[in-house]
């Protein structure tokens, strides 16, 4: 069981006392609202790039990564290659000249500034509702985590609180400190902390997958351990019977890599605000290229647990009989509880609360709580000391998640729904005072989510399935807006419109094989099955994004365009190129892409 | 921005790392605390790994630092906007 020293306390506090710190330390910086919201436009490619990929590795990453490892194996990593390292190359490349260059201060400004004001108001709503809607979310995964492992349990009973408390404490806690350093240092506070972050999960995970691959016997021990498709990426995968995950490639590949991976790294203002947060165009350009490097190299932290984890022999219940000096027979058990032992590898079944007995699946195979693997995976290798090193980067994993979402909630909140509907022509300093209250109510309305989540966990499914709808369109819109100079207002906000209708009807027509209509699809008839959730969710996207893209270029021919005048330096081709020939070759963000890119396709090959 | 983060960042490695190596080597000898990790005296050797990479982060924040309050004194050039560090 988990037995926390003060070593291990000691380090938690540590980081609590660093974070609180840099926001100390950043608050006499905080002059101006652009300061607050924007970091100054200051900050060096490197810090803005490790933030890019950091705002995205919050609890989600972590903890589901390892989960899709024991459950899928390295096909996950395919989410990192075909979703991610393209879209992050494109939106370095040829979108971030338009969002920093236009000087938008948030991503709905930018569609305000090249479509029209109902667009902004669209995208701006539905994001300022589903990014406090994440923070919730993170704060109720760490709560609940921090339940699950016992982490605080040691500590009340010293203090003879009940233990009924921890949900409430943990909570209290990640909101107060996460509120205080983003009050104190704004989006600086913010991307700084998600520095620090990356360097402490790889200080907590990298020692774990050196000790668990020792373990396991190296990385043929491990191939052999683990079924065989667990350690390929790509074999199998022109099929959907052949692969763990039931999608073939068309679905892989467009689903994905082009819409999935795009509509989240091109448009959401959680990671677009750190590359926006950059000194000049030239450093925005890199920072999406800066985060590809790492973001190739992690899924060995975040999956590998995960496969380990799967792939170490189940304990049993055993007894070991010894004899004693005097002959007396020693039988010494060790019991192990049920979940564990009908669990496989250090992934404990899912135990029926009421029956006492591990709940099955439709083959009568006991449920894997596929979420434990990852943090079993630090109980069982890590002795106190670096163990408290592990759970603090876990914590400060889903501490960082918050405040990118915070941050990006505060700047949409202030400059697209206050100040365009609430109160324009106010002074800059009003703006600041609104950005810095507007950081309490998030971090409330996050609370409000994460209590709501204990009581209605249908709801929080529902929620986020329609923010999926509203997002799987999204891209088609930007990709529009930046390069057909024909695009309009009226088609953008009809096509995001018919994009998210599209979603939503596909959804409610197609069914994954062995599930029930409901919350899986199928609620206004059952017209088609897809094997897996997975290849449901690739074909909605690609069918919302295709729809978006038709309404918009249709409309956009019925209805009147912008003069161009006005769209110089937002489309491809009303901008100047700016002269570049004096940088040397090697230098240019065009040269990096071209590396990122051989190095993602040389490790797919690797692990094909 | 005032901060260079490497200097309090590479401040929380060292401290970290000094932490776990002194911890590792007050339980050197302590067989039972390190068999999950196979014997291996993780906290020394992953403690001292973090005090280096502290103390270096520390030393390029140094530099750093001195670069943004040089960068302070000077005027701005033509309007152009006064850099971060």
């Amino acid at each position: 069981m988990l037995n926390l020293t003060s070593v291990d306390w000691l380090i938690m506090l540590l980081y609590f006392v660093f974070v609180l710190g840099i926001g100390f330390a950043l608050k006499r910086s905080m002059k101006t609202s652009k300061d607050f919201f924007q970091a100054g436009r200051a900050l060096p490619a490197w810090i803005c790039g490790l933030a890019f990929i950091s705002a995205n590795l919050g609890a989600q990453e972590v903890i589901g990564m390892g989960a899709s490892g024991a459950k899928y194996g390295l096909e996950t990593a395919q989410f990192y290659g075909i979703g991610a390292i393209p879209a992050m190359i494109f939106v370095g490349i040829f979108m971030m000249p338009f969002y920093y260059g236009s000087k938008a201060r948030s991503v709905p400004e930018f569609l305000r500034m090249r479509f029209d004001e109902k667009t902004r108001a669209l995208n701006a709503c539905s994001f300022a509702v589903m990014t406090v809607f994440s923070s919730g979310i993170s704060m109720y995964a760490m709560a609940r985590l921090i339940q699950a492992l016992h982490v605080f349990d040691g500590l009340f009973y010293a203090l003879g609180w009940r233990t009924e408390g921890i949900f409430t404490f943990s909570i209290v806690l990640s909101a107060v400190i996460v509120l205080a350093y983003i009050f104190l240092g704004g989006l600086t506070s913010a991307i700084y902390n998600e520095v620090l972050q990356f360097f402490l999960i790889i200080a907590g995970f990298l020692p774990l997958v050196l000790i668990g691959l020792r373990s396991i016997g190296g990385w043929n021990g491990l191939k052999a351990s683990v079924p065989l498709q667990y350690m390929h990426e790509w074999k199998g995968v022109s099929h959907a019977a052949t692969n763990p995950m039931g999608i073939e490639i068309i679905g892989l590949g467009m689903g994905l890599g082009f819409v999935l991976g795009s509509g989240y790294w091109c448009t959401d203002f959680l990671v677009i605000q750190t590359a926006m947060a950059s000194r000049n165009v030239e450093s925005a350009r890199r920072v999406p290229l800066i985060a590809a490097v790492p973001k190739m190299l992690f899924p060995f932290l975040v999956i590998l647990p995960g496969l380990l984890a799967i792939g170490m022999a189940t304990p049993k219940t055993t007894t070991v009989e010894s004899r004693g000096a005097n002959g007396s027979i020693f039988h010494e058990t060790t019991v192990v509880s049920p979940e564990v032992a009908e669990g496989r590898g250090l992934v404990p079944a899912k135990m029926n609360p009421v029956t006492g007995k591990a709940m099955l699946d439709a083959s009568g195979q006991p449920l894997l709580d596929y979420d434990m693997a990852t943090p079993n995976m630090l109980l069982h290798f890590f002795p106190t000391g670096i163990l408290g090193l592990g759970l603090t980067a876990l914590l400060a994993s889903f501490m960082s998640g918050m405040a990118g979402n915070v941050t990006a909630f505060n700047t949409v909140f202030t400059y697209d729904l206050y100040q365009s509907y609430i109160h324009k022509g106010g002074s800059d300093q009003h703006y600041l005072a609104v950005g810095r209250w507007a950081t309490v109510g998030g971090i409330l309305l996050s609370i409000g989510t994460a209590y709501a989540a204990i009581n209605f966990n249908n709801i929080m499914d529902t929620l986020q399935l329609v923010f999926s709808f509203v997002n799987a369109p999204l891209f088609a819109t930007f990709l529009l807006g930046m390069f057909w100079k024909r695009a309009t207002g009226h088609a953008a906000f009809s096509g995001l419109i018919a994009g998210t209708a599209t979603a939503m009807l596909h959804h409610g027509l197609t069914l994954p094989i062995e599930a029930r209509p409901g919350i899986h699809g199928g609620w206004i008839a059952v017209l088609h099955h897809y094997p897996s959730d997975m290849a449901q969710n690739f074909w909605t996207a690609i069918f919302a994004f295709s729809a978006n893209f038709i309404v918009t270029v249709v409309v956009s021919y019925c209805t009147k365009a912008k003069p161009e005048a006005e769209l110089v330096g937002l489309v491809h081709s009303l901008t100047p190129k700016p002269e570049r020939s004096h940088i040397v070759w090697w230098k240019r963000p065009e040269a990096l892409a071209v590396a990122i890119l051989l190095g993602a396709i040389g490790l797919n090959i690797f692990f094909y | 921005m005032s901060l260079d983060l490497r200097i309090p960042m590479g401040l929380m490695f060292t401290l970290v790392g000094v932490i776990l190596s002194a911890f590792g080597l007050a339980t050197r000898g302590n067989a039972k605390l390190y068999a999950p990790s196979l014997g291996i005296n993780a906290n020394l050797w992953w403690g001292l790994v973090l005090l280096v990479f502290g103390l270096t982060m520390l030393l390029l924040g140094r530099r750093g630092q001195t670069r943004i309050e040089k960068e302070r004194q000077l005027p701005p050039a033509d309007g152009e906007e006064r850099r971060g560090h």
